[in-house]
């Protein structure tokens, strides 16, 4: 079963991280990413950019209005994502439980909606 | 209809009441779905009710039902698969999982199958409300319309909060399963804390009848027995142990009005002996293994008022060691508060008035209106009434309960003060 883990935490946190610090995070990313691929969960991830790149798009009446930002202004902000294939709830929450980001700010685990064709 | 197709209908009757639960909790996890499981769950009883007054009672009923609950169940998917060819998928992968269980044995349940189903009941990712609703409704047998009275949530909503836990163990895949080692502690103590919410809903809530009440307390403290008995952990028995000693009290708490009368008031003569002795027993069990937690010295605390007969019998220094543990464990400004007032009764006011001053200065217990009626009390027992009078003012203004605030009332009355209707 597949999940996505969705990461949250402050931007400005990032903004404030010395090289160093910010190095180090990284470096737990890394040999995070290395880890799941290694037991098999890694299906894809990515780090997304700060949310001041974020463009929000809505259609209604078959108008579209674009407007700048993210779709909602949170105290912590979606900062990246895994998809990762898990047993079950538990399987995945232990993966998503070892992301870094997990410890600066929260994770979203979702299960992926499967549709039979 | 003859005598032995009447007895077979009793036994269907009695079986429902005492193992449907044992035979969901196997059928959820053959099945792999509340739902699926509760209809074959029926399914099955249905078909015993028919067959067991013709063709006698089966000589195992138990794995006869979860046998016929199976197949039923496999049968209806198959039925389903006419419309839609993923339900044959389902119901071949069913079929091929063949069950130990089933297949006769002397043993023909896996009691794991009980504790895997309150796992899935208590699972963090659930919210509180809905693990204690689902673990009543599925674990308990309880109705929807029964657990919806005790906790004075309309029945609609309470079923609601019910699907959607469901729905939500399916869609997320919440497993049935016993966490491994390193999950367990935690997990048994979300289990525990479910079991403890129950028992406190039923002991100290000012909302229901008296029978929904005591029906809580009993169904908490048979849920812990069944853990108990599938699970070693002094913690269980800790939590056992506690709620069986504070219910031994149940008959002496409660004045003829509805007032609640305090421990050092209380006719002990009322407590329950057999409780006390059982409570006892666990808590010395749990206090001498390697994992002694804070239900097992609230436990012991609880176990050293109960052996005391008299209130000025009791062993306030022994109560106050028990403190201490628990407050290197579990810190928390009530358990302080607790302590503040065994230090007073063994020490005297003087010595206790002064703790609970220095706790209320840094500190939430400011505004807990437990902490100034604790402080009226023993400012009345050193003979200062006036400032007593002031304490229980206090505690009224911030007590949100209507029995808290008759309590209060009621000490004031009694102090020849009119309370502040607040």
């Amino acid at each position: 079963m597949k999940y996505l883990c969705l990461i949250y935490d402050e931007e400005s946190l990032w903004q404030k991280m010395s090289p160093d610090e910010m190095g180090k995070v990284m470096g737990e990313y890394n040999a995070f990413g290395e880890d799941i691929k290694a037991s098999g969960h890694f299906i894809g991830g990515n780090a997304l950019q700060p949310t001041s790149s974020a463009t929000t798009i809505r259609v209604r009446n078959g108008k579209t209005i674009t407007s700048d930002g993210p779709f909602a202004e949170t105290k912590e902000q979606l900062g990246g994502y895994y998809l990762i294939e898990a047993k079950d709830l538990n399987d995945a929450l232990q993966v998503a439980g070892r992301i870094p980001g997990a410890k600066l700010g929260s994770v979203e685990v979702r299960p992926i909606m499967v549709f039979n064709s | 209809m003859t005598d032995a197709s009447t007895r077979a209908r009793e036994l269907v009757e009695s079986t429902y009441r005492s193992d449907s639960r044992r035979v969901l909790a196997t059928l959820v996890r053959l099945l792999g779905d509340f739902d699926v499981a509760e209809e074959a769950l029926h399914d099955a009883f249905a078909a015993a009710l028919e067959q067991w007054p013709v063709d006698g009672v089966p000589a195992n009923p138990r794995a006869w039902l979860v046998s016929a609950g199976r197949f039923r169940a496999i049968d209806h998917i198959r039925r389903r698969a006419r419309f839609d060819a993923r339900h044959a998928e389902i119901a071949a992968e069913l079929e091929s999982h063949v069950p130990i269980s089933v297949h006769g044995g002397d043993d023909d349940e896996i009691p794991d199958d009980r504790l895997r189903l309150i796992f899935a009941c208590c699972h963090p990712a659930l919210a509180i409300e809905a693990q204690v609703a689902l673990t009543l409704r599925t674990v308990g047998g309880l109705t929807t319309e029964e657990i919806a009275r005790a906790f004075l949530v309309p029945a609609p909503t309470l079923a609601q909060r019910i699907v959607r836990a469901k729905n939500k163990i399916r869609d997320a895949r919440i497993p049935y399963e016993i966490p491994g080692q390193a999950e367990l502690p935690e997990r048994i103590d979300a289990v525990l804390a479910v079991i403890y919410l129950i028992f406190n809903e039923g002991y100290s809530a000012t909302f229901g009848d008296e029978l929904t009440r005591a029906d809580m307390c009993a169904e908490s403290i048979r849920l812990a027995r069944m853990l108990a008995e599938l699970h070693e952990d002094s913690e269980v028995d800790g939590l056992l142990a506690l709620m069986l000693l504070h219910d031994s009290r149940r008959a002496a708490r409660i004045a003829g009005d509805g007032e609640p009368i305090l421990l050092d008031d209380q006719d002990r003569t009322l407590w329950d002996q057999a409780k006390i002795r059982e409570g006892i027993t666990l808590t010395t069990r749990a206090l001498a293994s390697r994992r002694v937690g804070p239900y097992a010295l609230q436990a012991a605390i609880a176990a050293v008022h109960a052996e005391a007969r008299t209130a000025a019998e009791t062993d306030w220094g022994e109560i106050v060691g028990l403190y201490d543990v628990l407050l290197r464990i579990h810190e928390s400004p009530v358990v302080e508060l607790n302590r503040a007032v065994a230090i007073a009764m063994r020490d005297g006011e003087t010595r206790g008035l002064e703790l609970i001053d220095s706790l209320m200065q840094h500190g939430e217990l400011a505004g807990y209106y437990l902490a100034h009626s604790a402080r009226g009390a023993l400012l009345l027992r050193a003979d200062r009434k006036d400032e007593a009078i002031i304490s229980y003012k206090t505690a009224r203004s911030l007590a949100t309960q209507l029995q808290e605030q008759r309590f209060l009332d009621r000490r004031l009355a009694e102090l020849g003060e009119r309370s502040q209707r607040g």
